[in-house]
C-alpha cells in the first residue's frame, strides 16, 4: 500500500493554482463573447455565462483532490511501427503539457476518502490513446481492484492514437477488462467528461462508468461531426454532440458546474459507502 | 503486392461477405433478429446454428452484395442496435454454454446522427466490457475490412484471425492520409505506416493465425475453415482458464 498523507495548504495550493493556464491579461468567452479577466474567471476557469474553459490535467487535480499521490508516472512512450513524425510529435506534446502521457494517474482523496483518480490531458496530442495511455489507466483499475478503492476518471480526448495503429485500438479492449474486473467485484467507477471525449474513449472507458457526470458544454460523441455530415449529407441539429445532448439522449446522467463538482463526487462517495481514512468500514 | 493492393482486396465486392460464411460453414442455421429495444439492424446477422456437432452462437457484419441488399445492411456500417443485438445474442450464448463465432467486415460503425443519439459509443463501450468477461469460448474471424472500433466491438475474442488479403486498422488509409499528409489520394503511403495487414498484425502478436485464400469462397475453403473453428473451440474448452487468457491477451498489448 502507498502510505497516505495530507500535503500542507500551501502544497495544495501551489499544486493546483499554479497549473492552471494563466490566461493573458483578458481572455474571450467563446460562449458569451465578453471580454473577461483572469480574476473574473478563477478560481475553476469558469465563465458567469456557464462556459467552462478547457483545464490542465494537473489543475484539476488541485481543484477537486487533496494529497494527491502520482503512480505509474514511469511508463515510456514507444514508438512502435516507426510512423512518420511520431516521435516529433511526442516531443512536441511532453513540452505543451509539461506529461509524459496523455493521462495522470494516482491516488488522492476527497473529503478524506480516497480513491484512485485518472485525469486526462488535452495538451498532449488532444489526449489522444497511446499505449502507455492504455496500460497507466488499466494499471489504475487494477491497483484499485487489489486496494477496493473506487476509481473516478476524467476522460478528454479526441480518441485513438493514429500513430500506434492496431496497438492504440488495443486499449479499448485492455482497459475495458479491467474496468470490467474492477466493477465485478462491486467497486464504484466514476466518470466525469470533459470537453472533447470522442471517438475510442467514448467506446470504452468513458461509457463504461457506473455514474457518468460531465461539464457544461462538453462535446461528446463517438463519430466527428465532419465525417458525420460528409456521412449523411445532413445539417446536423442545433446543441449536436454536447453534454447536454447527451443527457437528454440518456447517455449521461448528470451534468455538473465545476463548483459543484467537489461536492457531488463527495455525495456520491458517502452514498456508496466509502469511509474517510482511519475509519473502520462498516459497510 | 503493397498495403494499399490488400486495402483494395480486402474492400473488393466480389469477396464472400458474412452470410456467404454463415451458410457455407455452419448447419441448421436459425437468423435471429432484434436488440429488444429499438430495433433489427441488416448490418449485422446473427443467430443459432450447429458446426461439427455443436450448437454454437455466430454474429456477421454483412455488407450486402447487390445495390438493394447493400442499402438494407447499410454497407456493412452498425448502429448502436446491431452491437446491442450481438450482445443479447453473445449473453444467450453464454446462458446455454455456446461458443461464440463472429466475422467481421466492416469499414467502421454508422457515422449517423441517429446512431450518436442512441448511443453508437456506449454501444460498443458496452460489448467490449462483456465480450472481456464472457464465459465462453469467442473465435473472431477479419474476413474483409476492420474498421476501428466498429471491428472491434465484435473481435474480442479467444482467438482472432485474418484472412491472407483482410486489413485491420485504427483508422482509414484515406482518413489517415487527410491527416497526415493533407491529401487523402496518398492513401496509399498512409496503407503502409499503418501496419494494417494481417502479416503485420501476426508480427505484432495481435492475431492468432492468417488464412490463406486458395480457393476463397470453394467448398473446399469453407470446410476447412470450418474444421478449423471447430477444432480450436476444443482446444480453447479444454482450457480451464480461457477467461483469464483472454484477459492477458489483450492485457499484452
Amino acid at each position: 500500500m502507498i502510505s497516505f498523507r495530507m500535503k500542507p495548504e500551501n502544497e495544495l495550493e501551489k499544486e493546483g493554482r499554479d497549473n492552471i493556464p494563466s490566461p493573458e491579461d483578458e481572455i474571450v468567452c467563446p460562449n458569451c463573447h465578453r471580454t473577461l479577466k483572469k480574476n473574473d474567471i478563477l478560481p475553476f476557469m469558469t465563465c458567469s455565462c456557464g462556459h467552462h474553459f478547457r483545464l490542465k490535467a494537473r489543475a484539476r487535480i488541485g481543484l477537486f483532490f487533496n494529497g494527491f499521490s502520482e503512480l505509474f508516472e514511469d511508463e515510456k512512450t514507444r514508438d512502435i511501427l516507426s510512423f512518420p513524425g511520431y516521435g516529433d510529435k511526442l516531443e512536441k506534446a511532453r513540452k505543451a503539457s509539461g506529461e509524459n502521457e496523455s493521462v495522470i494517474t494516482g491516488i488522492a482523496s476527497i473529503d478524506g476518502r480516497k480513491v484512485a483518480v485518472f485525469v486526462m490531458e488535452s495538451l498532449f496530442m488532444m489526449g489522444s490513446m497511446g499505449h502507455v495511455t492504455g496500460e497507466k489507466i488499466t494499471k489504475l483499475f487494477e491497483y484499485a481492484l487489489a486496494n477496493r478503492l473506487p476509481v473516478i476518471g476524467f476522460t478528454a480526448s479526441g480518441g485513438a492514437r493514429m500513430q500506434e495503429g492496431l496497438i492504440s485500438l488495443m486499449q479499448m479492449a485492455k482497459v475495458s477488462g479491467a474496468v470490467k474486473r474492477h466493477s465485478n467485484a462491486g467497486l464504484l467507477y466514476i466518470a466525469v467528461l470533459t470537453d472533447p471525449t470522442t471517438g475510442g474513449v467514448t467506446a470504452s472507458f468513458a461509457m463504461e462508468a457506473d455514474i457518468i457526470l460531465s461539464e457544461p458544454g462538453a462535446l461528446i460523441g463517438f463519430a466527428g461531426k465532419r465525417v458525420i455530415e460528409q456521412t449523411t449529407k445532413k445539417e446536423l441539429p442545433k446543441g449536436f454532440q454536447k453534454a447536454e445532448f447527451l443527457l437528454k439522449c440518456g447517455f449521461i446522467d448528470k451534468i455538473v458546474h465545476r463548483k459543484d463538482l467537489e461536492y457531488t463526487l463527495r455525495q456520491l462517495l458517502i452514498l456508496h459507502g466509502i469511509e474517510k481514512e482511519g475509519k473502520e468500514n462498516i459497510g | 503486392m503493397n498495403a494499399y493492393d490488400k486495402v483494395r482486396i480486402a474492400r473488393s465486392s466480389g469477396r464472400p461477405t458474412g452470410l456467404v460464411y454463415i451458410n457455407s460453414i455452419f448447419s441448421s442455421f436459425i437468423e435471429l433478429h432484434g436488440d429488444r429495444r429499438a430495433k433489427d439492424d441488416g448490418a449485422i446477422v446473427a443467430g443459432i446454428a450447429e458446426l461439427d456437432g455443436m450448437p454454437v452462437t455466430v454474429i456477421a457484419i454483412e455488407k450486402g452484395r447487390t445495390a438493394a441488399e447493400r442499402t438494407m445492411r447499410n454497407f456493412g456500417s452498425a448502429s448502436p442496435e446491431g452491437y446491442r443485438k450481438a450482445l443479447r445474442l453473445m449473453m444467450e450464448a453464454e446462458k446455454f454454454n455456446r461458443p461464440v463465432i463472429t466475422f467481421v467486415d466492416t469499414s467502421g460503425a454508422f457515422c449517423g446522427i441517429e446512431a450518436e443519439e442512441r448511443g453508437e459509443g456506449e454501444a460498443i463501450a458496452r460489448n467490449l466490457m462483456e465480450m472481456m468477461d464472457l464465459d465462453v469460448p469467442i473465435i473472431s474471424i477479419l474476413i474483409g475490412e476492420g474498421g476501428s472500433g466498429g471491428a472491434l466491438g465484435l473481435a474480442v475474442a479467444d482467438r482472432v484471425w485474418m484472412l491472407e488479403n483482410a486489413v485491420y486498422s485504427v483508422i482509414s488509409p484515406e482518413g489517415c492520409a487527410s491527416i497526415l499528409f493533407k491529401d487523402s489520394k496518398k492513401a496509399p503511403e498512409a496503407a503502409e505506416c499503418l501496419k494494417l495487414t494481417a502479416d503485420d498484425a501476426l508480427s505484432f502478436s495481435l492475431i492468432e493465425r492468417i488464412i490463406p485464400e486458395e480457393g476463397l469462397g470453394t467448398e473446399e475453403f469453407f470446410s476447412a475453415l470450418g474444421s478449423a473453428i471447430a477444432e480450436e473451440i476444443r482446444q480453447i474448452r479444454k482450457d480451464a482458464d480461457f477467461k483469464e487468457k483472454r484477459y492477458k491477451r489483450f492485457r499484452a498489448f
